[in-house]
């Protein structure tokens, strides 16, 4: 399946399924990300249930130093 | 001293708001936090770099008021966005406000950052827009439901001080909220000066951050900041244009 995954187009494995698959690669763990599903904010709860498609744009965002 | 600034519903001892960015490293975000006795801090909202490891969250103790700003938004909707996403992290409803079109001196834009307010506080948020200080557009953003105005006294991270000392001045006289004097302070003596003017706080990042030793310097706008607002409080005496003898000018020795 290709999604893009903050800009990056990629091919994830078959056993990749849901937003929570996606965000226990190790890329990405151990991080507070907050995440965006083809412009749609998507809350923490609904990680398990909602299905990754082909195409998906996802964005993982976070808090970093500002002013 | 009861002097306690409210905004938000929150009440805070501190006005002096500090930020997050352009640390040599971001260990000594706690010990600045400690030293400059703030209480409410900025971050930033930016995708995730799988490479880093950093998590600027747990530099900042949990006591604090977290400001998440805006940075990169170029319109209204931008800004309302980039907003939501912060608020989803759960860490408060607090939201600076920062649209800029201009990337030579990252000035707001006035007019979408009065647009991002109205919906941002109709859907709940504590709204803090930084802005260009202009008396209509501070009456509008007051009207759109903003818990304060943030208007710049120079260009961000210029060090150049209350440029815009003036229209601040009237912002100030005028609008009936607090006014948060954000970007551009460099001196402890400048944020001092805001607060002698009456500004209800001051916000700044680089001052601090860039200074060759940031906690010491943290301490000094601590200082500043308290310095100013009790000269506020109590009242600066008149200026003059001659002299006014502060010894008595009789009984002199013969």
């Amino acid at each position: 399946m290709n999604l893009t995954v903050n800009g990056r187009r990629g091919r994830y494995e078959e056993s990749c399924r849901t937003l929570a698959d996606l965000l226990a690669r190790p890329e990405w763990t151990g991080k507070l990300v907050i995440v965006e599903l083809n412009g749609e904010l998507a809350g923490r709860e609904v990680y398990e249930d909602t299905l990754l498609n082909e195409g998906d744009r996802v964005e993982l965002v976070h808090f970093v130093g500002g002013g | 001293m009861q002097d306690p600034l409210i905004i938000g519903g929150v009440t805070l001892t501190s006005r002096l708001f500090i930020g997050t960015g352009k640390y040599s490293r971001n260990t000594l975000i706690p010990e600045v936090i400690a030293r400059s006795g703030s209480q409410v801090i900025t971050v930033a909202l930016r995708r995730v770099d799988p490479e880093s490891k950093d998590n600027i969250i747990s530099h900042i103790p949990s006591h604090m008021t977290l400001l998440p700003n805006t940075s990169g938004a170029r319109t209204a909707e931008e800004a309302v966005r980039i907003a939501r996403l912060a608020r989803s992290a759960g860490l408060g409803d607090w939201v600076k406000i920062e649209v800029i079109n201009d990337q030579k001196y990252l000035l707001p834009d006035n007019t979408e950052t009065i647009r991002a307010t109205e919906i941002l506080a109709a859907e709940g948020f504590i709204v803090l827009p930084y802005m260009s200080p202009d008396l209509s557009a501070a009456l509008r953003l007051k009207a759109a439901g903003a818990a304060a105005v943030m208007p710049l006294g120079a260009p961000i991270g210029s060090n150049r001080g209350l440029q815009t000392k003036e229209l601040i001045r009237i912002l100030i006289s005028e609008t009936g909220l607090p006014i948060i004097v954000d970007a551009g302070i460099g001196r402890p003596s400048e944020a001092a000066e805001a607060m002698e003017m009456g500004a209800a706080a001051v916000l700044l990042n680089t001052a601090i951050a860039t200074a060759r030793d940031p906690q010491l310097m943290a301490e000094a706008f601590r200082e500043a900041v308290s310095a100013g607002r009790k000269a506020y409080l109590a009242g600066l005496g008149p200026v003059e244009e001659t002299a006014a003898a502060s010894s008595p000018l009789t009984g002199f020795l013969a």
